[in-house]
């Protein structure tokens, strides 16, 4: 809000430039965004409803200055006639309002206001209505007291009601719309009907126009959680339900219609009549709070003297006692509705004394320190996923729906309220996030992407940790080795098949990767049809891997096996297969075989097409024999690989020939 | 070459050399031709070719020179020819590499440039994150986590934000449908809580994670962003130990120039609050546009938890204090990278990311 400091500086001496002033108030916790002409702008937080106004901001400059605060006393000139002859009030629902002050001036004039007031309205940031409404926000922004004017006649019956509406009651608020009630509002109501819903906004056609003569003054104190719920239910925000719903000071009301009453003689002419109409059924004394020193002192950590401490509380507008061992008892002013509890009381004496002036500390610490339990291994992942080329992502974990019923199957959680339908459900599938970053690079020209995610799907009982690997180009071996790489990181025994068991992988160039039997995760070209729906126009790899069960399984616990201290021999075999023969038939075949003295079994490059001979392919595999021992003789060797060529035969594959050569 | 080699198989009369200018000549032109193959000596293979063409004991030019042009030499002349031959020799044996000797390869252009292997990048908000764990764990906390789908009691109700009330307001919350009860935390704060519920004090943790408001994306905002929340709870903590724990984090992160100020400010969950401010990075603090001219930047919410937070958790008030404050750990990376719209960071951008390794 706007803060004029010429008005502030009529209720108390600032020996400062409204600069330094900006500065202090900003300090002391009331933030001032900038000081321009006069005019501070404030961004003043939900807790302090009581500083929304140039008097409460008078207030915290005689704490900040210790300059007396000059009290308003509003010289209201009264006619002999009582106002309680003229007009009634009723609270009938006592629990939503506590208070309702009422003024009536008999005889005014409407119409514009004086240049004075004009002015200070317009520098508040409040547009000129007429003088009967302007004098309204005037106290409002003086006082914080929100107040409204009704045309006294009319008000049916002169009388107003503080009711719950009745269920299907309607009203047309001053902004022209139809406002229709449940029983769950509080209006204002004459004699018959609605006349303004309480706190937020009067009716149209019970509010002061140009005819209007005879005015009612309302200055009430509404229940804060009743007003914020029904200006919510119809989308409405004024000033009036700004500070209403935040809490205003009851004790206030009084003082805000007489020095409203004074200004609208004064504007507006007329004839105040005798007495305020007070109905304050119920009023509770607020409890005292006790302060204490020791209490003051362990939250603060150093002693602000008792001097201070009094000065700061009494500027403040608290009533202070003082009591035994340094400890004082306190009288909370009614306009601080957010000070109830000791705490709150320490706040006030640290905010005024000054952040600034505490000393630095760093508190000892006796106790052990931990990470979260997969700290560690999820480094491991990055880091190797990094050492492998792949740049690391973060990607929104909210997506469209579409997107991930495509790559799961598990029901995503929806948002109540998204923004769009384009991040409307959590992430189900850790793919989108990394495809999204590959395509966004081929399409800014980067031919060459790889990148990774290490992040959170979210399902309906947990938040799995994933793995997501994307890129192109690439080959399904080198996806495979990286995916090797990062599983040898654990511990536990791994294996891979081609029962990927989902639609959006190419059924011929997929593998599931399972530990220790449990499938965990799957990787491979992308589907082609879904790789162009996707946008893609050339095959893409990626993979999608459950971390938790690794993170389970352990990182590989690091064991030293001695060197080998004798020379290994390796064998080469070249077959010739179909496409339909496997490298882990032949695999599974030679293990059998249980060669101790086999080191490994792997091929020496992959399969080639045969040039003579469509549709069979000629694939290299080597052996490596080597004895803990003793050097392997050429006899043995032989007689091992000639149960190796024999396992081939067994299975009908043809030999294309076979070499050797050794290490 | 050919040609010498070719002389050495006639006699001297052949070539129609008789007097000694003539053997000056010859025997020049030799040790020219030997000269050469000496310094064309670059590998082992290369050595034990020469080895052969000039010291062989069938083919060797010095050993066909010997047989053919000392033998043909004239009486007068034959000591010249002798002379020089042994001279040869012990220059062609000299050029001989030793046995085991390291050849240099040709110079090749250093200035080409480098071919690099392909290391991922890191990403910038995860490099921030791990230098703030690491801060802080060197100062005695612990890493907590918890779930980004939370509770409202969790998210608001534990951290003292009373149903219905304005402070709800400031975090534009995302619900989840069908249950009300759930919502994506807008927070890290939830974590005080859980930690707290499941330990007794005394209590440092630093948290780090994703959290949501509804707020439409533009450069400065984003409706997923990460959080870091750090709390300490003990006995004896105070106002002083806030102050003290975060100048200390501003100087690590940022470095000793960096000027703090503490606004007194409000949150439900702390009292007294306050915000942090530090002197603008880009002016040094005498103003500029990116902190509105005024040499400040907001950078934290902190404060001494308030007691109503130690009542859900079970803790004693009376004898427990502890202070908490956070941030945008993002906001922390484009602050302390220069980077302007947070959208990159989401992004994938190959040219982004390589900034970062």
């Amino acid at each position: 809000m706007k803060i004029v400091t010429s008005w502030v500086r009529e209720f108390v001496e600032i020996p400062a430039t409204d600069q330094e002033l900006a500065e202090r108030l900003t300090l002391c916790g009331l933030a001032i965004d900038g000081v321009e002409d006069g005019v501070l702008e404030a961004d003043i937080g939900t807790n302090r409803p009581d500083a929304m106004n140039h008097y409460g901001i008078a207030r915290e400059a005689s704490c900040l200055y210790d300059r007396d605060l000059r009290p308003i006393r509003p010289n209201v000139r009264e006619s002999g006639k009582a106002a309680s002859d003229v007009a009634s009030v009723e609270i009938a629902d006592p629990d939503l309002c506590t208070r309702y002050s009422a003024r009536v001036i008999m005889g005014v004039k409407i119409g514009p206001s004086p240049a004075w007031m004009v002015d200070r309205l317009e520098a508040a940031g409040h547009r000129s209505i007429n003088n009967v409404a302007d004098v309204t926000n005037y106290v409002l922004l003086e006082l914080g007291q929100p107040l409204h004017s009704f045309d006294l006649d009319k008000l049916a019956d002169r009388k107003i009601i503080v009711r719950r509406a009745r269920a299907g009651e309607t009203l047309e608020t001053l902004d022209g719309v139809d406002r229709k009630f449940t029983a769950d509002h509080l209006i204002i109501a004459d004699a018959d009907k609605p006349v303004g819903i309480a706190g937020v906004m009067g009716g149209e056609e019970s509010g002061i126009g140009n005819s209007t003569v005879n005015v009612l003054l309302e200055s009430a104190w509404f229940e804060p959680k009743s007003i914020r719920k029904t200006a919510r239910y119809f989308g409405m925000h004024t000033d009036a339900s700004h500070r209403f719903e935040r809490g205003t000071d009851v004790g206030g009301t009084a003082l805000a219609a007489d020095r409203a009453a004074e200004l609208i003689q004064q504007v507006a002419g007329g004839e105040i009549l005798r007495g305020l109409i007070d109905t304050y059924p119920n009023p509770q004394p607020r409890p005292a709070i006790e302060l204490r020193r020791k209490e003051l002192d362990r939250i603060i950590g150093v002693q602000i003297t008792a001097a201070e401490v009094l000065r700061i509380l009494r500027r403040l507008g608290f009533r202070v006692d003082e009591l035994a061992y340094g400890n004082w008892k306190l009288f909370p002013p009614t306009w601080r509705l957010d000070i109830s509890r000791e705490i709150d009381i320490i706040e006030e004496v640290a905010r005024h004394y000054g952040f600034e002036r505490l000393p630095d500390h760093l508190a000892s610490w006796a106790g052990t320190i931990h990470r979260t339990p997969n700290a560690k291994m999820e480094q491991a992942v990055r880091d190797t996923a990094r050492a492998l080329g792949y740049d690391e992502t973060i990607s929104i974990s909210l997506g469209p729906e579409t997107r991930m019923r495509r790559f799961s199957s598990a029901e995503p959680l929806a948002l109540a309220n998204p923004l769009s339908a384009e991040s409307a459900v959590l992430r189900t599938s850790p793919l989108p996030g990394v495809l999204d970053a590959v395509l966004w690079n081929l399409n800014r020209g980067e031919k060459d992407s790889h990148v990774f995610e290490v992040g959170k799907i979210y399902l309906h009982d947990n938040e799995p940790a994933t793995l997501a690997l994307a890129g192109v180009p690439g080959e399904f071996a080198h996806l495979k080795g990286d995916i090797e790489t990062v599983l040898d990181l654990f511990s536990g025994s791994v294996s891979f098949d081609k029962e990927v068991g989902v639609d959006y992988f190419h059924p011929g160039r997929s593998a599931r990767v399972s530990l220790d039997g449990s499938p965990i995760g799957r990787f491979g070209e992308l589907h082609p049809g879904v790789a162009a729906e996707y946008g893609f126009r050339h095959p893409v790899l990626a993979a999608e891997l459950f971390l938790d069960p690794l993170y389970a399984r352990g990182l590989r616990v690091m064991r030293h096996e001695d060197l080998p201290r004798f020379p290994s021999v390796e064998r080469d075999i070249t077959v010739v297969i179909t496409p339909e023969k496997t490298f882990q038939e032949m695999k599974d075949a030679v293990m059998a075989l249980k060669v101790p003295e086999l080191r490994s079994f792997t091929v020496v490059g992959p399969p080639y097409p045969i040039e003579d001979a469509p549709g069979l392919y000629a694939l290299t595999v080597r052996a490596t024999f080597q004895s803990g021992t003793r050097t392997l003789a050429d006899s043995e060797v032989n007689d091992f690989t000639k149960d190796i060529l024999n396992s081939f035969l067994a299975l009908e594959l043809r030999l294309r020939g076979s070499s050797d050569s050794d290490e | 070459m050919s040609a010498i080699s070719d002389k050495t198989k006639l006699s001297l009369q052949d070539l129609g050399i008789g007097d000694e200018t003539g053997v000056e000549a010859l025997m020049g032109e030799l040790r020219a031709s030997l000269d050469a193959a000496i310094a064309g000596i670059t590998s082992a293979e290369a050595a034990e070719q020469y080895r052969i063409q000039w010291l062989g004991r069938k083919q060797g030019l010095i050993g066909a020179a010997t047989d053919n042009w000392l033998k043909s030499a004239p009486g007068p002349l034959k000591r010249v020819v002798g002379k020089w031959l042994n001279e040869l020799r012990a220059r062609a044996e000299a050029g001989m590499p030793a046995e085991g000797a390291a050849f240099l390869s040709p110079g090749i252009d250093i200035t080409l440039p480098g071919v690099r292997r392909p290391i991922g990048s890191r990403h910038p908000v995860q490099l921030v994150m791990q230098e703030i764990e690491e801060i802080f764990r060197s100062m005695g906390y612990s890493v907590e986590t918890g779930p980004e789908v939370e509770t409202d009691y969790y998210n608001f109700e534990a951290l003292n934000f009373p149903p219905d009330h304005p402070a709800r307001d400031t975090q534009d919350t995302f619900f989840l449908a069908g249950d009300g009860n759930k919502l994506l935390r807008t927070h890290t704060s939830p974590v005080q809580i859980r930690t707290m519920e499941k330990q007794k004090p005394p209590v440092r943790a630093v948290v780090l994670g994703k959290v949501y408001r509804r707020d439409a994306p533009d450069a400065s905002h984003s409706f997923m962003f990460h959080q870091m929340e750090c709390f300490a709870v003990d006995t004896n903590i105070t106002l002083c130990d806030l102050k003290g724990t975060l100048n200390e984090f501003i100087r690590r992160f940022f470095g000793p120039k960096v000027r703090t100020r503490f606004r007194p400010s409000f949150f439900p969950f702390t009292e007294p609050s306050a915000e942090l401010d530090i002197s603008c990075l880009i002016c040094g603090g005498s103003g500029c546009p990116v902190c509105k001219r005024t040499g400040w930047v907001e950078l934290l919410g902190s404060g001494m938890i308030d007691p109503a937070v130690f009542g859900f958790v079970g803790y004693d008030p009376d004898r427990i204090s502890g202070f908490a404050f956070g941030t945008g750990a993002d906001r922390l990376a484009l602050m302390k990278y220069g980077i302007h719209d947070i959208q990159l960071l989401w992004q994938g951008d190959k040219r982004f990311l390589r900034q970062y390794r």
